[in-house]
């Protein structure tokens, strides 16, 4: 039976691939190692409060001086009530710092350099410094160009402590609630994108690419001159890759599970079929554009001519919902989309078979059609 | 009484595009003949060999293996034939058992016949080798091995040797030198090395745009140039170059 099993030309062809898959070390980097270290990476980034320092110029008047001045302005009076640290910097300067903490928002760090008009300017523009501020006649004024999105907030947190006089800093924002519950994260949302995302990958690449390369061999032709099933070729081939997406999928959930608690909140077995039927159409489109061409060099422009656009598109890092209306609908119908949305809705929504079904049903046909129509135009020799 | 040919080719053509690949050529092969077609690259001998192969289809013409043509009977073709293609490369990171045990599979052979192929190309040594580190001889001795796997009745080798050394040359010669003596294959052998050719074929035709200038016995053929003006050859061997010379003017290996 054993043997039987052994000379089967299916398994034959399964543990070729397999062998084929595992003894290549950049398959298990850009296939397991690569996306935890992208959910990690920005997972970590976009998940965890940031401690921020912000640079501030201080222009016109010795403020950050150890002692008062003899008129004191608002920006001296506040550091001296608040306690403002006295440091150097680098190049032995004196600078202070002020820093609000907070646990929530992840505390703000203020480091005051007092520098004359030019010289503020030139770090401005060299992006060493977030705002420039002077005073006059004990009117405040913000130098900050208003387009830099950090240099606003640089603003706002400091215009709203400077009106604030007299040590009014708080510990807490009792009234901010940060959204850390989980399925409203960051990384709830990406996760599922890169599980999509690495089946579209792992199909276009392992799929097309390894036949459009064995066709460029003559391997295929020299497979066909035997009598070799033709359908366990595609077959081995597929199923092997499926598998390996599985254990990706599988590892990639697994390591966002420990490092960032995701779960699943819904239907596991609708979570499965959706997976299955994702592979079933990237797999379907990998064997239609790699069905005529024999050259790897356009093997490598038509997959990254469809892959690249979904990746963009289809919402694996950011909400498409961001691009123009009228390109929403399109953007949706996108595979890549049906099941990069149709995983975040069991996983993050709770969804089911019944909210699932209709991008389950249109990703297997689209399996189906793309798999038929490249059969039809499908180049052995 | 005279056996049928394993292979007969009647009045085939081919053409892609604006060339003319085959230009109507006849060919019979008997079991266990070894014939080389011989000419020089782009001669049509590949052309010639993927029809036969069932690779390509003719233009006009009839091509019988066995007796059979390739519609409706392409399981059966595919099980008494064994070739090596010209420049094929085997899955990079399998090694040597592993892919003669991959094709075994599609003739459903077992791990017998490979031991037995493993032993024949002498690459028992590198059984466990990755192919991607074979030499280019280990690499076209393993073709090799891969097309004598089914114990072919028709064996057909697109230039085995083209671009080994002279060494992994005869040692490919001597594995098909001990199949002639131990087997009844036939043998359709492309190439142009006219040496190869005269070393093992016992028929030769030689071909050049498509259509065969001669065929017959190498001693038959060498026999011919003497009716042919040449250059003097009295003071070497007469060969099949200078027959080819006669014939076209150019040399086998232009």
């Amino acid at each position: 039976m054993i043997e039987r099993l052994s000379n089967s030309q299916l398994v034959q062809l399964i543990l070729a691939n397999v062998k084929e898959l595992i003894r290549e070390p950049g398959v298990l980097f850009w296939g397991i190692i690569f996306p935890i270290l992208m959910s990690l990476g920005l997972g970590v980034a976009f998940t965890k409060k940031k401690d921020v320092v912000t640079n501030i110029a201080v222009v016109g008047q010795n403020t950050l001086a150890n002692q008062p001045s003899v008129a004191p302005s608002v920006l001296g009076s506040f550091l001296l009530i608040n306690k403002a640290s006295f440091e150097k910097d680098e190049k032995g300067l004196a600078i202070r710092k002020f820093t609000v903490p907070d646990d929530k928002l992840g505390s703000t760090t203020f480091v005051f350099h007092s520098l004359a008009w030019k010289e503020a300017m030139e770090l401005l523009k060299r992006g060493n410094l977030n705002l420039v501020l002077d005073e006059k006649s004990g009117l405040l004024r913000y130098h900050f160009d208003p387009m830099n999105p950090d240099a606003q907030l640089t603003y706002l947190k400091l215009s709203k402590l400077l009106n604030i006089h007299g040590p009014a800093v708080k510990e807490t924002n009792a009234e901010i609630q940060p959204l850390t519950v989980s399925g409203t994260r960051y990384i709830d949302f990406l996760v599922p994108g890169l599980i999509a995302m690495g089946v579209m990958m792992s199909c276009m690449w392992g799929v097309s690419y390894a036949i459009i390369e064995r066709r460029s061999k003559k391997l295929l032709r020299r497979m066909v001159a035997t009598p070799m099933k033709r359908s366990n070729f595609l077959v081995a081939l597929i199923t092997v890759r499926v598998l390996m997406n599985f254990v990706e999928a599988g590892l990639l959930f697994l390591f966002s599970w420990l490092a960032f608690n995701i779960t699943i909140q819904g239907n596991v077995a609708a979570l499965l079929v959706l997976f299955i039927a994702g592979n079933f159409a990237f797999a379907g489109i990998a064997i239609f554009i790699s069905s005529h061409t024999a050259k790897t060099e356009v093997g490598n422009g038509l997959i990254n001519a469809l892959s690249m656009p979904m990746m963009v598109l289809s919402g694996v890092f950011f909400s498409y919902h961001n691009f123009p209306g009228w390109s929403i609908p399109v953007i949706q119908k996108f595979p890549l989309t049906m099941m990069a949305d149709g995983i975040r809705s069991i996983m993050i929504e709770g969804a089911g078979f019944a909210e699932t079904a209709l991008p389950i049903t249109i990703l297997a046909l689209t399996g189906v059609i793309f798999f038929l129509a490249g059969m039809k135009i499908f180049r052995w020799h | 009484m005279k056996s049928q040919p394993v292979i007969e080719v009647r009045d085939v053509h081919k053409s892609f595009k604006t060339v003319q690949a085959v230009r109507g050529i006849d060919l019979s092969i008997s079991p266990g003949q070894f014939v080389a077609i011989l000419g020089p690259n782009g001669a049509g001998k590949t052309t010639l060999v993927e029809m036969i192969e069932g690779i390509q289809q003719p233009d006009s013409g009839d091509i019988f293996i066995m007796g059979k043509t390739w519609k409706g009977n392409e399981k059966y073709l595919r099980n008494v034939i064994g070739l090596s293609l010209q420049e094929t490369h085997f899955i990079d990171k399998l090694n040597v058992w592993e892919t003669l045990r991959l094709f075994a599979s599609f003739f459903e052979i077992g791990k017998g016949r490979c031991e037995e192929v493993i032993r024949l190309i002498a690459l028992e040594e590198k059984r466990k080798a990755w192919v991607v580190n074979l030499s280019g001889g280990q690499r076209q001795r393993l073709a090799l091995g891969i097309a004598l796997l089914n114990n072919p009745k028709i064996l057909m080798l697109d230039e085995p040797t083209t671009g080994l050394d002279p060494n992994a040359r005869r040692e490919i010669w001597a594995i098909l030198l001990k199949l002639k003596e131990q087997s009844d294959t036939s043998l359709i052998l492309t190439t142009h090395y006219m040496e190869e050719a005269e070393q093992l074929c016992d028929y030769i035709v030689i071909i050049d745009q498509g259509k065969i200038l001669k065929q017959g016995t190498i001693s038959g053929l060498l026999g011919d140039i003497r009716d042919i003006p040449v250059r003097p050859v009295e003071t070497r061997k007469i060969t099949l170059d200078d027959l080819f010379i006669s014939l076209t003017g150019r040399h086998l290996d232009d």
